[in-house]
């Protein structure tokens, strides 16, 4: 039986579009995080066009240099350190889990084909991110709210062109180099362990690699680290730069949140873009 | 009529739902030193952004010589601004990179300048603003008033046409501020730049300002010379100038010219006219070209102690004092005949040359040197009676100044 007790059917209209209203709330919340999320994105994307367009330019070089030395050099211990050991327990795992098949020998090629492909360029992007990219951030932001970047405009010179172009190309060119090293630190690594410590012959190893890895994966490899240079870079200077339009907070706790949402961001966008370009690329 | 070389017309910007300014008008000429002053968070520093670009209204518009900055081309709105040096209230060092490269940077930038053309210009400016020793540190290892004098080298390194001056002098001791004031208008003579300053220093702005600009509740209700200020009546005088006008007696000791007005009409209305008062005023010569070779903080050391030594000399007497612009102090006598005020000055003048310009002497400015200048510092007394006008006294005492004594300065100390 249907009860409608002391409720008019103006009023039964009135609650139900109220009710209505309430039921797309949550609807209209993501929509709005989604505009903003696309918004974000396209502003981005020009800020990036803008720096790449900036690189060239007069005394670029040296910057360009430095920031090199900053985001790349100064990032080799970590990465030497990180891929040692990744590539050590990688050979360890593959070594236990292949010579149950008798298969101890293609540990060489599982190793360096991992490390190659997929570790070697996730792993480098997210150690520079932890580094380099959370420095990045936190110095553009402190620039920006102690109205550095401002004083930068005043004088006629293009903050893009003098802060972000540096770093983007820096990140170009570091992050190809560092990925490098961490593939050849993580194939001793693997070598170590297998070889060294397991017993696993060392011909069979090295000929495993080198039968195995073909140009295309080094590649590929190289191709998936510019991406993820273009990302980090992007990203962390993104939020640096714009510290100041954050609703959120403001001053010094603003530069803190800019630089966790670099970071945060970019790890995610890696391993976002990874699957994406691993998809193109296989 | 003299096209102003900025104006704003009917200029709004607005913050979310705040409203910082509120259809203002205004106009800064060519060649002058314009102070824009008011409450502090008025939006006096966000009139500045808009000059140079960095914000843009949200209604109303800019001119730039008779033109509206949005109806030009990037590259005239480009070539407008370059004529721009702007001077931060933070001072907006670059803080990474030492005093040296924080000046020699919009050379290196934006200059096609080579390497000696720029150390020169960069060391003549550091001469200047007494930062040689400091040319290698960075922004934080030096103190507040260091790091303001190397925004204002920065700002004066590319010769610009233009300097805005937000808040120039904040957070300074007032002898420093009496300092960095004295700089800005000794540059803006010298090269010929207009000024605009954004301050709250009053009344010390007014002594280099020819134009203020009064901001209150989000618009300009007074444009004038400083001495039309004084007789502007507005909320905005008890407010803002009444609050503000106590920061002059810091460094001297003085009472502000409207006090020294106040006073002078107070002590004259009650007297009859045949109760003579008498007025002196003491000048300091060439105080700029000393400030040039000891440099602005010893300069103001030595105006400060002219004027302590004075008051204190007059004050004991009933006398007052004011500072009628950066270096010339008139004082009255309102108790005191000509004879009597004769025989008072000589008595200073003997101690002041026994006391105070040893001390100086000793201190600040060191006498021997080749390239030593004096400095006199004069004297001149008028008698006025109660009917008679003020200023006519003090142009009499100023035509009957003679020299009370003499200061050797030598650079390099």
């Amino acid at each position: 039986m249907e009860i409608t007790v002391g409720i008019d059917d103006e009023n039964r209209n009135s609650l139900n579009e109220e009710q209505g209203l309430l039921l797309l709330r949550p609807f209209a919340a993501i929509g709005r995080r989604v505009i903003a999320w696309v918004g974000s994105m396209g502003a981005a994307t020009i800020f990036l066009s803008l720096a790449l367009i900036r690189i060239p330019g007069r005394n670029q070089l040296s910057r360009i240099i430095q920031q090199t030395y900053y985001i790349g050099a100064r990032s080799i211990t970590i990465i030497m350190l990180v891929s040692l050991f990744t590539g050590m327990v990688l050979g360890l795992q593959s070594y236990h889990a292949l010579v149950q098949f008798g298969a101890a020998g293609a540990v060489g090629s599982l190793v360096s084909l991992s490390l190659i492909m997929e570790l070697g360029p996730v792993l480098t992007a997210i150690m520079i991110t932890a580094r380099a990219g959370s420095a990045i951030t936190a110095e553009i932001g402190i620039q920006r709210i102690s109205e550095q970047i401002d004083a930068l405009t005043t004088m006629r010179i293009s903050p893009v062109r003098y802060l972000i172009s540096p770093k983007v190309a820096a990140a170009i060119i570091s992050f190809p180099l560092l990925t490098s090293v961490f593939d050849l630190i993580g194939i001793l690594g693997g070598y170590i362990s297998a070889v060294v410590l397991l017993g696993l012959n060392g011909g069979i190893y090295l000929h495993s690699v080198q039968t195995y890895v073909v140009l295309s994966d080094i590649t590929n490899g190289f191709v998936k680290s510019l991406v993820f240079a273009v990302i980090v870079a992007t990203v962390c200077c993104y939020h640096g730069y714009f510290t100041h339009m954050r609703k959120d907070s403001h001053g010094a706790r603003a530069v803190g949140l800019s630089t966790t949402a670099a970071v945060v961001t970019s790890c995610v966008l890696i391993l976002v873009s990874d699957y994406v370009v691993t998809s193109l690329l296989v | 009529m003299k096209t102003p070389l900025i104006e704003f017309k009917d200029v709004t910007k607005r913050f979310g739902a705040k409203t910082v300014l509120d259809r203002v008008n205004l106009q800064i000429y060519e060649g002058e030193v314009t102070t824009i002053i008011g409450l502090s968070g008025s939006g006096k520093s966000v009139m500045l952004k808009h000059i140079i670009g960095l914000l843009q209204p949200d209604e109303g518009a800019i001119y730039f010589r008779g033109r509206q900055l949005s109806s030009m081309s990037k590259s005239e709105l480009a070539a407008s601004f370059a004529r721009i040096s702007y001077m931060f209230q933070g001072n907006a060092l670059f803080d990474s990179m030492t005093v040296y490269d924080n000046i020699a940077m919009p050379l290196r930038e934006t200059t096609n300048l080579k390497k000696m053309a720029i150390d020169r210009k960069v060391m003549a400016r550091v001469k200047q603003t007494e930062l040689t020793e400091a040319i290698h540190k960075y922004p934080s290892e030096l103190s507040g008033g260091m790091q303001k004098r190397a925004a204002l080298a920065r700002a004066l390194i590319t010769d610009p046409q233009i300097v805005l001056f937000d808040e120039p002098t904040t957070g300074q001791d007032p002898v420093r501020k009496n300092a960095i004031l004295s700089m800005i208008a000794q540059y803006q003579k010298k090269l010929n730049f207009t000024a605009v300053l954004v301050s709250h220093e009053i009344p010390d702005v007014y002594f280099i300002s020819n134009r203020i600009l009064a901001l209150y509740d989000r618009r300009i209700v007074f444009q004038g010379t400083p001495t039309e200020l004084e007789d502007f009546d507005h909320p905005f005088m008890d407010e803002v100038i009444g609050s503000l006008e106590a920061l002059q007696k810091e460094l001297t000791g003085f009472y502000t010219k409207r006090q020294f007005a106040m006073l002078n009409h107070v002590q004259l209305k009650r007297r009859k006219d045949e109760n003579p008062y008498c007025m002196v005023v003491f000048s300091i010569n060439r105080l700029d070209t000393i400030a040039g070779l000891i440099g602005h903080d010893a300069a103001q050391e030595t105006l400060r102690h002219l004027s302590v030594f004075i008051d204190k000399h007059f004050g004991d007497i009933g006398g007052f004092s004011s500072r009628r612009n950066t270096g010339e102090i008139v004082t009255m006598l309102p108790y005191s005949s000509l004879a009597e005020t004769q025989e008072i000055l000589d008595n200073f003048a003997a101690d002041f040359r026994k006391q105070i310009i040893p001390a100086l002497q000793a201190g600040v400015c060191a006498p021997e040197g080749a390239q030593a200048v004096d400095a006199t510092i004069t004297a001149g007394i008028a008698e006025g009676h109660p009917s008679t006008d003020v200023d006519a006294v003090i142009a009499r005492a100023m035509s009957q100044q003679k020299e009370i004594g003499r200061l050797s300065c030598a650079p390099g100390v």
